[in-house]
């Protein structure tokens, strides 16, 4: 789960990061309210969870609390790629000397955290990695020991710090990577960490991913994100609430199936045969028909979508209980659109039989239902 | 032969008596898996299909030997029950459970690393050595003993290609589940110096998915090493949009990071062909094998 920037800025500064002095608007006389109480001059900048913000106009700046009751509006009425705003963060803007990155995230090889520090900061990591990675420094956590004083001075001391800006900048790295540890964040980083003209560190932007998986110990992010605060489709909320996985592409055919590398394979397939997928809906191992018949109406809620791809490979799902799903479905949500169904594993006679008497063809090969999907789409 | 598993595994199941670990020990059991015991904290002194039940891994070790556990318990608790077994000494461990926190999983892969300990999973369909033993949840007859070992980061996709391959008449020596999550006690270059080892084992096809760079470094590992089997990839995620979690924790392109195209162009150098489709892998592998 992505967090907003001001969420991020709230943990960091609680873990005593410095952050620049600032507040959320969601209107104009509130973006007032703020204003007054900063100094000049002010970032304002639109909550969205979006990449490239800056790029798309979402930060703005202004020197008067007039000018900032404006650019508060402005971005208020402003859609950045598609996502309405929602809010606005309004922020002292901080005289940068130099922008720096650090952030802590996962080591998939070495099957750990690793902190990543680099004397340039202020544009994608990857990019830092490629551009300048003579300037990137990679330490391996070692969650035993975890990532002590030290580790964080020695990180300092490579890029290039002394004396008492070291000390400072190794207390940020410390408290980052607690902040990440206590919220189960995949991924935390301050990017940009600001250099001041007076030699002191901050946040200057900050950016949360939280483990989805390790959400039931963060309910208060968990209810954000179910009460639609955050910016998912009508679609991708429905899924959460249904314990499905379900992402929103921009094709016409509406995908079901069971197991994610099942489901992205059968994407794949449609796309090979010319095809263009409208969704990736995964529904897990043993789906019952409640399930199936959920799947349907999150899939055919989508207004794209003017065909359907069903692809079940029973292992622990049953092709029966998948066949009386999609029956109710029907019943319930009233399929009027195409549907082609491959069904194939446990209980698959039993599923078909169900199906055929209802009058739904049932395919057995992957390739040839993909193919005929294809076909019925275009 | 095959690898991890085998006729002597003997196996304790840790959340026997819930509605998965009840239903797969079974299966297991019709497989011929030697399931010596089981744990749910709170239900000991019972018995699940005439396996007995234990409050502790400690408990089930007194009474019977096992070298092996399977754990089926629920998301918040399945660290612990893994750690439990560590300490016990249990050396081989599959981790069933799926949505286990990414700081549970690590805690629990530097302690079996320091252990030596090997742990398949989290969100893994398990391990199969065909008609030897099974460790997991997957339909059975959908394999066949034979010299294709399959490592794979999906459940759902090793069934679709293992079942054609046995259509095919290639049998497979082991099929093992990597698991679906970015942080797994196994990943790819492990399972293939297993396979190299493993004499019956004569190809290798590898199930591969967006997220991370593992593909990456295994295609690297394969040129430095010269690997001698034969190697047949299927990588998943080719129409994944950047950003979105494409329902495994671990399937997740960061930016340009951890891309189908960087995977399938990096095996492809190293010489490994790669399917443009599951039914693909069949024939990649009849024309590797008899080449």
């Amino acid at each position: 789960m992505k967090l907003f920037e001001y969420e991020a800025k709230n943990i960091l500064a609680k873990y005593g990061v410095p952050t620049p002095q600032g507040g959320l608007a969601t209107d104009v006389s509130q973006a007032h309210e703020i204003a007054v109480k900063l100094k000049p001059p002010f970032a304002i900048k639109a909550q969205v969870l979006v990449a490239g913000r800056g790029k798309a106009g979402g930060v703005l700046f202004a020197d008067s609390v007039p000018e900032v009751e404006k650019a508060a509006e402005k971005l208020l009425s402003m859609r950045i790629k598609g996502i309405p705003v929602r809010s606005v963060w309004i922020e002292e803007k901080i005289q940068i000397k130099k922008e720096l990155y650090f952030g802590v995230t996962i080591d998939r090889l070495n099957r750990s955290y690793v902190a990543i520090a680099s004397a340039v900061g202020g544009i994608e990591i990857e990019e830092i990695v490629t551009k300048a990675p003579e300037k990137v420094t990679r330490f391996l956590i070692n969650p035993q020991r975890g990532f002590r004083s030290f580790h964080a001075r020695q990180i300092a001391r490579k890029m290039g710090y002394t004396r008492g800006q070291l000390s400072r900048l190794g207390k940020i790295f410390e408290s980052l990577y607690s902040a990440g540890m206590d919220y189960d964040a995949e991924l935390i980083e301050m990017n940009p960490l600001a250099e001041t003209l007076e030699e002191k560190f901050v946040a200057a932007d900050a950016r949360i991913i939280i483990d989805d998986n390790a959400l039931f110990r963060h309910q208060e992010y968990k209810r954000r994100l179910l009460e639609g605060e955050g910016e998912l489709a009508p679609q991708e909320l429905e899924a959460i609430k249904n314990d499905l996985a379900y992402v929103r592409l921009d094709g016409n055919i509406g995908v079901i199936g069971n197991g994610a590398g099942l489901v992205m394979a059968t994407l794949d397939t449609i796309q090979y045969y010319g095809g263009k997928p409208a969704n990736f809906l995964d529904v897990g191992g043993g789906a019952t028909s409640e399930k199936i018949a959920a799947s349907l109406k999150i899939v055919l809620s989508d207004p794209n979508v003017n065909a359907l791809f069903i692809n079940i490979l029973g292992g622990i799902t049953r092709c029966d209980e998948v066949a009386v799903g999609i029956l109710k479905a029907r019943e319930k949500v009233g399929v009027t659109k195409p549907m082609v169904i491959r069904l194939v594993g446990t209980n698959e006679e039993e599923g078909k039989r169900i199906l055929t008497k209802a009058g739904i063809h049932v395919l057995e090969s992957m390739e040839e239902a993909a193919q005929k999907v294809v076909e019925i789409s275009v | 032969m095959g690898i991890i598993v085998d006729k002597n595994t003997r196996a304790i199941v840790q959340g026997i008596t819930g509605t998965q670990g009840r239903f797969h020990t079974k299966l297991m059991l019709e497989y011929g898996t030697k399931i010596v015991s089981g744990v749910t904290p709170g239900k000991g002194e019972t018995q699940i299909h005439n396996i007995p039940v234990y409050d502790t891994v400690e408990a089930a070790l007194e009474k019977h030997s096992a070298n092996a556990s399977i754990i089926f318990v629920p998301a918040p608790f399945a660290a612990d029950a893994a750690l439990e077994a560590l300490e016990n000494g249990i050396k081989i461990i599959v981790i069933i459970t799926e949505h286990i926190p990414i700081k549970d999983a690590v805690n629990v892969m530097t302690y079996a690393r320091q252990v030596n300990a090997t742990i398949t999973g989290p969100n893994t369909p398990g391990i199969i050595t065909p008609e030897k033993c099974k460790l997991g949840i997957m339909p059975v007859h959908i394999f066949k003993p034979g010299g294709v070992g399959i490592v794979s980061r999906s459940g759902t996709l090793t069934y679709e290609v293992a079942a054609s391959l046995t259509r095919n008449d290639l049998g497979q020596s082991t099929c093992l589940g990597l698991g679906g999550d970015p942080i797994t006690g196994l990943n790819f270059v492990d399972a293939l110096k297993m396979f190299e080892k493993d004499p019956q084992t004569k190809a290798v096809v590898l199930i591969g998915e967006i997220g991370g760079n593992l593909e990456e470094l295994t295609a690297e590992y394969i040129v430095k090493e010269e690997y001698p089997k034969p190697v047949v990839a299927f990588i998943a995620g080719r129409s994944a949009p950047p950003g979105k979690r494409m329902g495994h924790a671990g399937a997740i392109v960061m930016g340009k990071a951890g891309t189908a195209e960087s995977k399938i162009e990096a095996l492809r150098k190293a010489n490994v062909k790669v399917a443009e489709k599951p039914s693909d892998v069949a024939k990649l592998l009849l024309n590797r094998v008899s080449a």
